[in-house]
């Protein structure tokens, strides 16, 4: 015979049993899932497939706009938020073409520089991918705030442009090494598609260097893989 | 199971009446371009309810068009509920124009629902332009008292409709079944079912089995069933909400202005819905309660027979300190220095069904929150949405606007072609406004376009802002743009010329009246 039933535990405690509980039948988080999807063509660049959660990424380079808008397309077609801090010039046409939803879109504008944290902050804390481009040099507290605010919320911070004004490392940092335009030529033709080739270095697990060539645009507006590309060798190590 | 016994104030056309036009005046109110309220002067030009802004001019020129503004609605209504306050000690505001008040005390002090009507009527009808545009009903539960409050309007005169304790079911049964959806809670696709089925009176719908009901429409049928048979919403509380479902909140600094108030109210809010929720309830009556620093407090109750949810309790609260603050004799002016919200009916939330693990609902909810906070920071027109629409340059095609101005379900992309658009791939950085600039040939003059779209030389170098010049690597163009030809203000001619430079750098250039423009880069 067990012993009398205790009298009913108080609701608080009952609580912190069904919490506990609910972390215990939660789905393990895998490595995918702490990965935000990226367009196919992107993939090569990114040591886990896609975008990890919690990370940084800078953009450089000529094409810089047009490489931060597929980055965040992935996630935007997936059903993630993008926001945008100083993307007043963005060509919003564009953008929708590269494939970020514009239903799932918010543009902060007009933002002073005295404000331009406390906004990227506010960004970080609701959204899956934030695209930055300050127009001054960030000051290396705000930088390391905003990288540590991403970590914890597990969002992805996309920086354009940052040569001169972003004072950290990024754990990936992408680059346009290489571009090229297609279909004009001295008075006929029109832009068709671009051709580049885009470097990633970073840290961690991103610290092998990579690179891959792509379209960007294709001639839909899309980024797509270059399918005739150069084979792959394989080099000694 | 007594429906509570209830007052209802109903004032015809309120979004109208709380401008303070003149009676007579043609005046209409248009939200989203669609008339949704007008003055009797305009309907009987033929303005009604549903048409587009466009048609109302074109029936009536004379017309008032006004915006929509419902903050402004709940401020001025504040005015007549202030009155009412003299007469009755609970009140309960349903929305800008209607509010309830249980009858029980009141009726007795005053001798009777009869009396008590119609001294509400009187009071009420001192503070509108017309006198007879305020309409009273009395009956067992505000959804009949409703009734008959829009009913009495109808009669010369629009004396008070009282009906009688344990009539309201005789009442409501032969009105038609759409006064479920409009003054009622329910649904329009539930009513329209309703017509389809025949049921068109709501002596129909009550003839039906309550269980048949819940079988078939689910919890919304069986709230039709109890309204149709002069019930209250839901049968009367069992239980008094917990004490400590409500929630309040010391504002230190006190705040001075509406929308600090207002800030504060919204995360009060979401607490206190959350509170519910952990609890599967949902409210439908809050009190909102404010102290201010002079030591006044104002408290309003707040009905809605759908749940409330967060944003409308926030919206509660910034009408209600609004409409105290535009008070003409306010007393003990200062700051607002206390917030609570206590749930006054609580009943079983039967409302969505978010996703396993916090779905998409969750992320678009988490958006619109920051979108909310943001635009506390920066100002409501700085935090934007991308809206598509047809055109020709890149800048025409999409517009940024104010997110409170989008409404989230109706963004599509417009596929449709538009002849003469630049061509696919758009350019990622657009100048507003363009970037003046110079061409020349080789030899150093200026490149122009004939009328006839010829060109003068093929362009070679281009100088943007006044930068060093830069040459062409590449080009293709001109391509002309005669566009509005038909209207000599907003007539433009232009040409466009697609440029890349070295380090497959490209430029949309466009030449205007004899002047270079770069009017966007391909980044």
């Amino acid at each position: 015979m067990p012993d009398a039933a205790p009298s009913d535990p108080p609701l608080a405690a009952l609580a912190v049993e069904l919490r506990q509980m609910a972390g215990a039948v939660r789905p393990t988080a895998l490595a995918v899932e702490r990965t935000l999807p990226v367009h196919e063509s992107l993939g090569p660049l990114f040591p886990m497939g896609g975008l990890a959660r919690s990370s940084t990424i800078g953009v450089s380079g000529p094409g810089a706009t047009s490489l931060a808008l597929a980055v965040a397309a992935g996630p935007s077609a997936a059903g993630s938020w993008v926001g945008f801090v100083g993307a007043e010039r963005v060509g919003w046409a564009a953008a929708a073409e590269l494939g970020v939803a514009a239903e799932r879109t918010l543009v902060v504008c007009d933002v002073g520089v005295g404000q331009w944290p406390t906004v990227t902050a506010a960004l970080i804390d609701a959204v899956d991918v934030v695209v930055a481009s300050p127009t001054h040099p960030v000051r290396i507290n705000d930088a390391r705030r905003l990288a540590a605010r991403a970590r914890e919320r597990g969002a992805v911070l996309v920086v354009v442009q940052p040569a001169s004004s972003w004072p950290m490392a990024f754990d990936v940092g992408l680059e346009v090494t290489a571009a090229e335009w297609c279909g004009v030529g001295s008075g006929h033709g029109r832009l068709s598609a671009r051709r580049v080739t885009v470097s990633a270095t970073g840290r961690r697990g991103a610290a092998r260097p990579r690179d891959t060539t792509m379209w960007l645009p294709a001639a839909t507006g899309e980024p797509a893989c270059v399918t005739a590309g150069p084979e792959r060798h394989l080099r000694a190590v | 199971m007594v429906a509570v016994r209830t007052l209802v104030v109903w004032c015809r056309d309120w979004p109208v009446v709380s401008l303070d036009r003149a009676v007579g005046e043609p005046v209409a109110v248009v939200r989203a371009n669609r008339v949704v309220a007008t003055s009797a002067a305009a309907r009987v030009a033929g303005v009604a309810e549903g048409l587009r802004r466009r048609e109302a001019q074109r029936r009536c020129p004379d017309v008032v068009i006004v915006e929509h503004d419902i903050d402004r609605e709940a401020r001025v209504f504040d005015r007549v509920v202030s009155v009412l306050d003299d007469i009755a000690p609970r009140i309960e505001i349903i929305r800008p124009g209607v509010c309830a008040i249980p009858t029980r005390g009141p009726s007795r002090y005053f001798g009777g629902d009869i009396a008590l009507a119609d001294r509400v009527r009187r009071v009420v009808g001192e503070q509108l332009s017309d006198p007879s545009g305020a309409g009273v009903g009395v009956a067992d539960g505000p959804f009949p008292a409703t009734l008959a409050a829009q009913r009495s309007l109808g009669r010369p005169g629009a004396p008070p409709m009282v009906i009688a304790a344990g009539e309201s079911p005789g009442f409501v049964a032969p009105l038609p079944s759409r006064v479920l959806a409009s003054p009622g809670p329910c649904s329009d696709e539930l009513v329209e079912v309703f017509g389809r089925l025949g049921l068109a009176r709501l002596a129909d719908v009550a003839a039906l089995g309550a269980a048949d009901m819940l079988a078939r429409f689910g919890h919304e049928g069986v709230l039709a069933h109890r309204l149709a048979s002069g019930l209250d919403e839901r049968p009367p509380a069992v239980r008094e909400p917990p004490a400590d479902l409500a929630v309040s909140m010391d504002l230190d600094p006190p705040a001075e202005r509406v929308d600090q108030a207002a800030f504060a109210g919204k995360v009060l809010a979401d607490g206190f819905i959350d509170g519910l929720a952990a609890r599967g309830l949902a409210a439908t009556r809050v009190v909102v309660t404010a102290r201010t620093t002079g030591d006044a407090v104002i408290e309003r109750v707040w009905r809605d027979d759908g749940a409330l949810g967060a944003t409308a309790v926030a919206q509660r609260i910034r009408w209600q300190i609004d409409g105290w603050l535009s008070r003409p004799n306010a007393t003990g002016r200062g700051g607002v220095c206390r917030l609570e919200l206590r749930p006054d009916d609580v009943g079983p939330a039967t409302g969505r069904q978010e996703g396993f693990w916090g779905g998409a609902d969750a992320r678009d909810d988490r958006a619109r929150r920051a979108a909310a906070r943001l635009q506390a920071m920066v100002g409501a027109s700085s935090v934007r949405m991308p809206e598509l629409h047809g055109g020709r340059s890149p800048a025409e095609q999409v517009r940024l606007v104010p997110v409170d101005t989008v409404a989230a379900t109706a963004i599509r992309p417009d596929r449709s072609p538009w002849p003469g658009s630049v061509p696919s791939p758009q350019p990622t950085v657009v100048f507003t406004p363009a970037r003046p600039a110079s061409v020349v040939d080789a030899g150093g003059s200026d490149v122009s376009v004939s009328g006839r779209g010829v060109l003068s030389a093929a362009p070679a170098r281009l100088s943007v802002e006044g930068r060093p010049w830069t040459e062409i690597v590449s080009w293709a163009g001109p391509w002309l743009y005669d566009e509005r030809w038909w209207d000599a203000t907003s007539h433009r001619r232009r040409a466009r010329f697609q440029m890349v430079l070295p380090g497959a750098i490209a430029h949309l250039v466009t030449l205007e009246a004899g002047s270079w423009w770069v009017e966007a880069t391909y980044d």
